[in-house]
């Protein structure tokens, strides 16, 4: 059933944000730490479990793929939703700062990914099982 | 009453009516993409950047903060565009991640969250120093800013930052996270932003999770998973570091 996939990442989903508020009030910080990479690092264990023991059926894996689909749209919205004119209205202290650190940071990504990326690259495409075009 | 009735529909079925204008914005942009750029600017790309116009004509005609979803009939773009169904998407996304890419970029994830939230804010603080603000605790808040734009404001309040001062903090991390979506897909081919390991470091050093997810969408949205189980450890991190060690070490300079 589709539910079965969309309630396991629900699950998924709600313990890694239960954890992300323990990590944050045990840090001491008011708000959530980490609570959806915890999250995605356990629906990836789940899936490859119930898939080797050949448990998640096709409709339960429709039901993943649906928000995973889903993304691109809601990432749309996102965008549509954000503070844009308090971006370009915030003076030219808050403009430069913002811009020259994404800057700057761009610089870096090669710097500390060296010469490995290269070879994850291969792996990258041989293993995922969506291509770029069946994605959108 | 015929006015009416459409605001009414649309009005109390807010998120079905975000469905449609999200829709009709991708369609519009993937038309773009085809026609206008053969292919060569992305549909997604594009379609990020109609939403940030729509988000700033929202803003400008509702003088709120939180772009089109301020406008009472698109109220449903905030709901579909929120906090809650943005994450549980990029959950969604890590079907289809692989876990051993995941460990096998373990320790350079971890190493570009630390540099990327110490970088971010060693920039801020420089930048504010330029714009001749000298006192520890406005460095600091400028410096949180430039972190994220959710940094920025717990740290000003944290150390009693004036409130011009947490709306600098505020505004340098949204032109950060609205630069991030946009620019990221026109750098990844330079930054070698083409596998999950860059993607993962992607998404440690630029931390925003907003700007994260929408970049590397726009990019390939493969990436997502690896940029994402990176970023969204770095507001967390950026809220534990700025207000304590990062503040201590700019109070013992300035």
């Amino acid at each position: 059933m589709v539910i079965y996939g969309v309630a396991i990442l629900a699950a998924c989903f709600l313990v890694g944000m239960f954890c992300g508020e323990i990590i944050g009030s045990l840090m001491g910080v008011d708000s959530n730490v980490g609570g959806v990479g915890i999250a995605m690092l356990l629906l990836i264990v789940v899936i490859d479990r119930l898939q080797k023991k050949d448990m998640l059926s096709m409709p339960a894996q429709s039901g993943l793929a649906f928000w995973n689909a889903m993304y691109i749209p809601i990432v749309i919205a996102m965008a549509a939703s954000q503070n844009v004119l308090g971006a370009l209205t915030g003076g030219p202290l808050a403009i430069v700062a913002g811009g020259v650190t994404v800057v700057i940071s761009w610089f870096f990504v090669p710097i500390i990914g060296g010469k490995k990326a290269k070879e994850s690259e291969i792996e990258f495409n041989r293993t995922n099982p969506l291509k770029p075009k069946e994605a959108n | 009453m015929f006015m009416e009735a459409i605001t009414n529909a649309l009005e109390s079925n807010g998120l079905i009516t975000g469905f449609i204008v999200v829709g009709i914005t991708m369609y519009i942009a993937y038309l773009i993409s085809s026609k206008l750029t053969r292919g060569l600017v992305h549909g997604s790309a594009i379609a990020i950047v109609l939403g940030l116009i729509l988000a700033y004509f929202g803003g400008l005609f509702s003088e709120g903060t939180k772009g089109l979803s301020d406008i009472s009939l698109f109220a449903g773009i905030g709901f579909l565009g929120g906090s809650m169904l943005r994450d549980f998407a990029i959950v969604a996304t890590a079907f289809g991640a692989n876990f051993d890419e995941i460990k096998k970029a373990g320790i350079k994830g971890v190493l570009s969250l630390f540099f990327g939230v110490f970088l971010s804010f060693f920039i801020g603080v420089v930048i504010a120093l330029v714009f001749g603000y000298t006192d520890a605790v406005s460095l600091t808040t400028i410096g949180a800013g430039a972190v994220t734009y959710i940094v920025g404001p717990i740290t000003g309040a944290a150390l009693n930052a004036s409130s011009e001062v947490i709306a600098i903090s505020i505004a340098a991390g949204l032109v950060k996270s609205v630069l991030v979506m946009v620019g990221t897909p026109f750098v990844a081919r330079f930054i070698g932003l083409n596998n999950p390991l860059s993607a993962m470091i992607y998404g440690g050093l630029m931390g925003t999770t907003s700007g994260v997810a929408g970049g590397l969408a726009a990019t390939d949205i493969r990436l997502v998973p690896y940029g994402a189980v990176t970023a969204t450890f770095y507001t967390g991190l950026g809220c534990l570091l700025c207000p304590t060690i990062l503040y201590l070490i700019t109070n013992s300079i300035w």
